[in-house]
């Protein structure tokens, strides 16, 4: 089973960015990274000085680089960066919007939890036209997975395993809106929420986390205990969604658990006091409600193999 | 002209838009296959043979929607409702997921296919590849553009466009949004519902009264406003910035005032939304609209009468055509 680290969702500063790539690079037991500004094109620039040495960093590790595409493209100038992007070499684009398919035609490439595939027959139009890697939408609950993963052998199937969920994409950004700006003079009020901005319930029940035009779950995905079952599934790579905390450690929990050297309990345990206060769920993959967390049973976090 | 497409969710509500001056009537089947998979809704497939029938018979298309994406190891369910619809003979088919085109495309090679708003193509790109792939006639643009950004597409675009003109207002892109199966465990994309009814509560507190979605709270009320219903996105939730309608205020569109604008801008067909809604509602609306494009098309001033009693907390808005908020 590999492990990917999906994109940072948030607004980081840039440094911090290119410093949170540059330690996973050197310490994170993750096989993939998928890197890149997806939520928003107009904080794009401030990454684009320093994806080149990132990319460098990371592929100079070991690891495969994948570049993620705009969720939602609309305007011109985001169509124009997103054909620029399609036409990029040396690294697998990750579609994460059909617009780069046109450009890509055929050229092998990645797909992105944001295109939605919900079963087979889609899996297999992608596949057909170059999609060498699948990461399935979270709302997707096991058995579909299973069937999807079992009928496109040759490519890899990947879950999001860990991070809060993202729920909706707007072309409306809510940071400005909350803070009474309109999108196009937003000032990057969202810098100021590094992993997301909550949003309660009027009764203070903990609900959504904003960030810009994306809306994701308040608690955050935790697949840990489902990993053997998703093995047995024929899903071979799992994904972990950077949040802000040690991203490093949340991979070497989930490779240790993976590789039989912890046990689910002691897993889970650490990835709390990892990214403490923030609630588990893994409803989707139980088809139930997403926001709940049904407790593993003993051995499905390892399998029937380990 | 620009063409009036006209929601129906009974063949009583199909007849009504069609004698209120409807061109065609989108419906679907009485199941998951379509977006709105209300209980006591749709078409059985002998009331789809039927209302085709009469609708060709009174010089109306009628264009089926099979629009949700196809649960794996059940796309047999959503291959037969395309057959049937075809069978039936279905002007256009309104599709969403891929693989479901990839199949109408090869076999019913012939048949009118539109993209639906569920796939969310909001550029010329991603309809191009809607129409290069699968021969796709029409695209139902998400509503997240502008008005300039639609005439920019048309300009671009071989495919036809249809826009929404009037009704429930997504607030997130179309087809991309789990928000209703993260507190209900079900969702548009799935099940073809959206904060549905069934795990819908309504509480009767001190203050007024409290909605809630699958045990969260959408909404609360004064006792002097009237509790209007709770989807997901439209609620008021509290964040450290403020309270209130943090994604969008419970309105409805009404682009009858950019009718103009929508057909400079080379748009084909003009969408009204609610399927889920009576006879009444589809009547007045589609009237209204005839009335309005009538109106454009001799140059007179319209004679608009109020919509206002069919929209979402009696307030309207033009929603991405016009951004205010940009």
């Amino acid at each position: 089973m590999q492990l990917s680290l999906g994109p940072v969702l948030y607004n980081w500063a840039p440094e911090r960015w290119r410093d949170f790539y540059f330690r996973i690079a050197d310490e994170a037991p993750v096989d993939v990274v998928s890197v890149g500004e997806i939520v928003c094109s107009k904080r794009s620039p401030f990454f684009a000085d320093h994806i080149p040495a990132v990319v460098e960093r990371l592929q100079s590790a070991g690891k495969e680089v994948l570049l993620g595409s705009l969720i939602l493209v609309s305007l011109r100038r985001e169509r124009r960066q997103t054909e620029e992007l399609a036409s990029a070499e040396g690294a697998l684009v990750e579609v994460n919007d059909l617009t780069c398919l046109r450009t890509l035609a055929g050229r092998a490439h990645a797909i992105g939890p944001f295109v939605n595939i919900y079963n087979e027959a889609s899996a297999a139009f992608h596949d057909a036209h170059g999609a060498r890697r699948i990461c399935l939408p979270p709302e997707l609950p096991l058995a579909s997975i299973a069937a999807i993963a079992k009928a496109v052998p040759d490519v890899v199937t990947e879950v999001f395993a860990f991070g809060r969920v993202p729920l909706a994409i707007s072309a409306r950004c809510y940071h400005a809106r909350l803070h009474k700006l309109a999108k196009d003079n937003c000032r990057f009020v969202c810098e100021k929420d590094p992993d997301g901005l909550l949003l309660n319930t009027l009764e203070q029940q903990d609900f959504l986390t904003v960030n810009g035009v994306q809306t994701l779950s308040h608690s955050c995905a935790n697949l840990l205990g489902e990993a053997g079952l998703l093995r047995e599934s024929n899903v071979r790579s799992l994904r972990l969604s950077p949040q802000d905390c040690d991203m490093v450690e949340i991979a070497r929990i989930f490779r240790d658990v993976l590789d039989g050297r912890e046990d689910f309990d002691g897993g889970n345990r650490r990835l709390a006091a990892a990214y403490p206060g923030v609630p588990f769920s893994n409803g989707f993959l139980w088809a139930e409600p997403g926001h709940l967390y049904r407790q593993a049973r003993s051995g499905d976090a390892q399998g029937s193999a380990a | 002209m620009m063409e009036l497409i006209c929601p129906a969710g009974t063949p009583a509500a199909l007849k009504s838009a069609i004698d209120a001056g409807a061109d065609a009537i989108y419906c679907g089947f009485a199941d998951e296959t379509n977006a709105r998979n209300f209980p006591g809704l749709n078409f059985s497939r002998d009331e789809m043979r039927k209302s085709i029938a009469l609708a060709h018979g009174r010089g109306a298309r009628v264009l089926v929607a099979i629009n949700t994406f196809p649960r794996a190891s059940a796309v047999d369910i959503w291959h037969r409702a395309v057959d049937d619809a075809v069978s039936a003979g279905a002007d256009a088919l309104i599709l969403a997921d891929i693989g479901l085109m990839d199949y109408t495309a090869r076999r019913h090679p012939n048949q009118r296919l539109h993209v639906s708003v569920q796939a969310a193509a909001a550029n010329p790109d991603a309809i191009a590849f809607y129409a290069e792939n699968f021969g796709a006639r029409r695209v139902v643009l998400p509503r997240v553009l502008s008005v300039p950004e639609i005439a920019e597409i048309t300009r671009e675009s071989a495919c036809e466009t249809e826009v929404f003109v009037f009704g429930g207002l997504c607030v997130m892109a179309e087809g991309r949004c789990s928000l209703s199966s993260y507190a209900t465990g079900k969702s548009p994309n799935m099940q073809g519902v959206c904060s549905p009814p069934s795990h819908v509560t309504y509480e009767q507190t001190a203050d007024g009264t409290k909605s809630s979605l699958g045990g969260f709270t959408i909404n609360r009320f004064a006792m002097s406003e009237p509790a209007g219903y709770p989807t997901l996105c439209k609620g008021r939730f509290s964040t450290a910035q403020g309270a209130g309608y943090i994604f969008e205020d419970p309105v409805s569109l009404d682009a009858t005032t950019l009718l103009r604008g929508l057909r400079d801008a080379g748009v084909t067909a003009l969408k009204i939304e609610g399927r889920q809604r009576g006879r009444a509602y589809v009547e007045s609306v589609v009237r209204h609209f005839r009335h309005a494009l009538a109106a454009l098309e001799s140059g007179s001033e319209a004679d608009i009468a109020s919509l206002k009693p069919f929209t979402e907390g009696q307030a309207s808005t033009l929603g991405a055509y016009r951004k205010n908020w940009r």
